[in-house]
């Protein structure tokens, strides 16, 4: 017989074990679902997740994808430990990448050390504005930040294609949507002859450094831990919820836009009309994935990038359709979410007694 | 220009079939989420809903098969979510949310196969009547069922919640779950119904869309309506007469944006395009900014889990 028991307090080991199962649901489930479509599911799930990174041009590029994922869901975790449903990261990014794209251009054909700082910094003063907005209208309007995040995504997007198709277009660039190449030194350096991999590792590593310290070693990661268990404890502790709100608002929004800075002063080196795969969506589920914990976004980063390349990979050796990466990582949320049913309950196994 | 009256009449019409997937959608999720259950899945289900009546449509060639079988999906796929909030007590943000990226890729993947195949005609009803009353002919006649269907709902759906029995309990549920409890109604039971119910509009409205209004599967073709309609519930402070308000707005925004760039009037197309978006932002704020109204008027346990003690 099985018995449900409620657990007196939540398992810590189990805490941690959770994504791991999590992941290896989806595993067996997306074998399933490619035994399903008549795919052989161990050839399938090798292509998905081995092939892409057995190389060294394909760990450069797991890196590559991990560093936006990474970036962004740690600003995110920051908004999601204190109770702030910051969806619109996709939108932040967007307008981190517009802002900084646009410095980027003025510094037109300019050499000089001091540009890519300044780009960077765009990037992040853009992501921080546009992550303003949701703040605001939840601090003093009392707006759902859920829906106008959102919202603001699709107005983000529509901004950079107007700009990529009209005024910021490239004059040379017979009428394609993008604008011309930045200045070499408006781009973050590549980290190895012949990979795609560049500097905006570092900006991701620092994030995680910076947020673990804030987490554990602060005032306002103690703050921020104790709204996201309750806001009504949160209130009679008189911390001041307003200003915390915008704070981890604006840091989300700064990381997404870094995020952005990333992806076209990356191997790119311009902007166009996409710019992203859905990164800021997909943090998400990397950020619970690492159950907000800064390593463990490391390691979520990861293993979700791997279901970017391994749905291209797939898609090329074995036409398997490319979205199928997406339907990856709805199923990781879906099975860490439920898997952390074992967090509060016990399953007992009670033999039968006669 | 002439303005033919007529011509006005269809207007109206073309802003009122834009308004259907949004109604259809809205008061779906008004019931779960007066349930106290929130679904921010409904773009998910929307798609999945696209997909399943399209392929169905092609495969067998039975539209009533097509649009039922739509929004079966839609019921199954929020039965994941059912499961997940109500008998895993998992968070409702981050399920729905799941809910909506699965979607999505599973709705491509399906619609791989069906990209680029010209779908059916839908019959539309009392198509001779059209011409007999000015103006009023082309808005009441010569539309499809699902089109009727939809604004009737709003008025059934709150005729359903104010005066039958089930209503009262669906309402108790989502404003007291504990009080409800301890009168003997089974909340996880009335939850679960509530959730797999918007599933099933959420289905529908996506069929209307891949099967009636552009007639054909498009990648991504809910292009955010999911969101709009759960703004559409805020927007209407959970009433669902005025969510016919708000998706009329709503329509109207997206044709004016067609029938402008057909004027040629000279502002940049992607400005006209982000205007249903930023609208839904400036309704929102001017919605609630008023914490009292939005506080009596939103069902009291939305969002939260409810879970009994055995």
């Amino acid at each position: 017989m099985i018995k449900i028991v409620k657990r007196d307090q939540p398992s810590r080991a189990i805490f941690f074990f959770t994504p791991v199962l999590a992941i290896f649901l989806t595993l067996v489930a997306g074998g399933l679902i490619f035994f399903i479509l008549g795919f052989k599911p161990f050839e399938a799930l090798k292509f998905f997740f081995i092939v892409p990174i057995a190389d060294k041009y394909g760990f450069s590029e797991l890196l590559l994808k991990a560093t936006p994922l990474c970036l962004i869901a740690i600003g995110l975790s920051f908004c999601f430990k204190s109770n702030n449903w910051n969806i619109g990261a996709e939108g932040q990014l967007t307008f981190g990448a517009i802002v900084s794209g646009g410095v980027a251009l003025l510094f037109y054909e300019q050499e000089g050390f001091y540009i890519l700082p300044i780009v960077i910094l765009a990037g992040a003063i853009g992501g921080m504005l546009y992550a303003s907005i949701p703040a605001i209208l939840k601090t003093y309007f009392n707006t759902n930040e859920i829906l106008v995040s959102l919202m603001l995504v699709y107005v983000s997007k529509l901004i950079l294609d107007y700009l990529v198709v009209g005024p910021w277009s490239n004059p040379e660039g017979f009428n394609f949507p993008e604008t011309r190449q930045f200045s070499d030194s408006a781009k973050l350096p590549l980290l190895f002859e012949g990979l795609r991999i560049h500097a905006g590792i570092f900006l991701a590593l620092a994030a995680v450094v910076i947020s673990w310290f804030v987490f554990y070693k602060t005032y306002l990661g103690f703050q921020m831990k104790v709204s996201g268990f309750s806001l009504k404890t949160a209130k009679y502790a008189g911390y001041k919820g307003k200003k915390m709100i915008i704070l981890v608002f604006l840091i989300s929004g700064a990381c997404a836009g870094l995020a952005g800075v990333g992806e076209i002063t990356g191997p790119i080196g311009q902007l166009h009309r996409e710019i992203s795969p859905d990164y800021g969506f997909t943090a998400i589920i990397v950020a619970f994935l690492g159950r907000l914990h800064p390593v463990g976004i490391i390691f979520a980063s990861l293993v979700v990038a791997i279901t970017y390349l391994g749905a291209e990979t797939a898609q090329i050796f074995m036409q398997i359709p490319k979205y199928t990466g997406q339907v990856f990582q709805g199923m990781i949320l879906f099975f860490l979410l439920a898997s952390d049913y074992l967090l509060f309950f016990k399953i007992k196994f009670i033999g039968s007694k006669k | 220009m002439i303005i033919d009256i007529n011509f006005i009449g269809l207007i109206i019409a073309s802003i009122m079939a834009s308004a259907v997937p949004l109604i259809l959608a809205s008061c779906g999720e008004l019931i779960t989420e007066r349930s106290g259950v929130l679904n921010l899945g409904v773009e998910g289900m929307m798609i999945i809903g696209a997909i399943s009546g399209f392929a169905l449509m092609t495969v067998t060639g039975s539209l009533i098969i097509a649009i039922f079988g739509a929004m079966l999906a839609g019921v199954l796929i929020s039965t994941i979510f059912a499961f997940l909030t109500q008998t895993l007590i998992t968070n409702h943000v981050a399920t729905g949310l799941a809910l909506t990226i699965f979607g999505i890729g599973i709705s491509a993947m399906i619609g791989k196969n069906f990209v680029g195949i010209p779908g059916k005609e839908f019959p539309v009803l009392f198509e001779g009547l059209k011409d007999t009353i000015p103006l009023l002919g082309p808005i009441l006649f010569g539309h499809s069922i699902v089109f009727y269907f939809a604004f009737a709902l709003p008025f059934i759906t709150s005729y359903f919640l104010k005066k039958t029995k089930i209503g009262l309990i669906v309402r108790a549920v989502g404003d007291s779950p504990e009080s409800a409890s301890n009168q003997g109604i089974n909340v996880r039971l009335v939850r679960y119904a509530c959730i797999l119910y918007g599933g099933a509009m959420s289905g529908l409205a996506g069929a209307y869309l891949s099967m009636i209004y552009t007639p054909q599967w498009i990648e991504n073709m809910t292009g955010g309506r999911g969101w709009i309609a759960l703004a559409l519930v805020v927007f209407s402070t959970w009433n669902p007469i005025k969510i016919l308000i708000g998706a009329m707005i709503f329509g109207g925004l997206t044709i004016i944006q067609f029938h402008m760039q057909a004027i040629g009037v000279r502002i940049p197309v992607q400005f006209l395009t982000a205007l249903p978006y930023i609208v839904t932002i400036i309704v929102l704020v001017v919605i609630s900014r008023d914490s009292r109204k939005i506080r009596l008027s939103t069902p009291s346990s939305l969002g939260k889990s409810f879970h009994k003690d055995n």
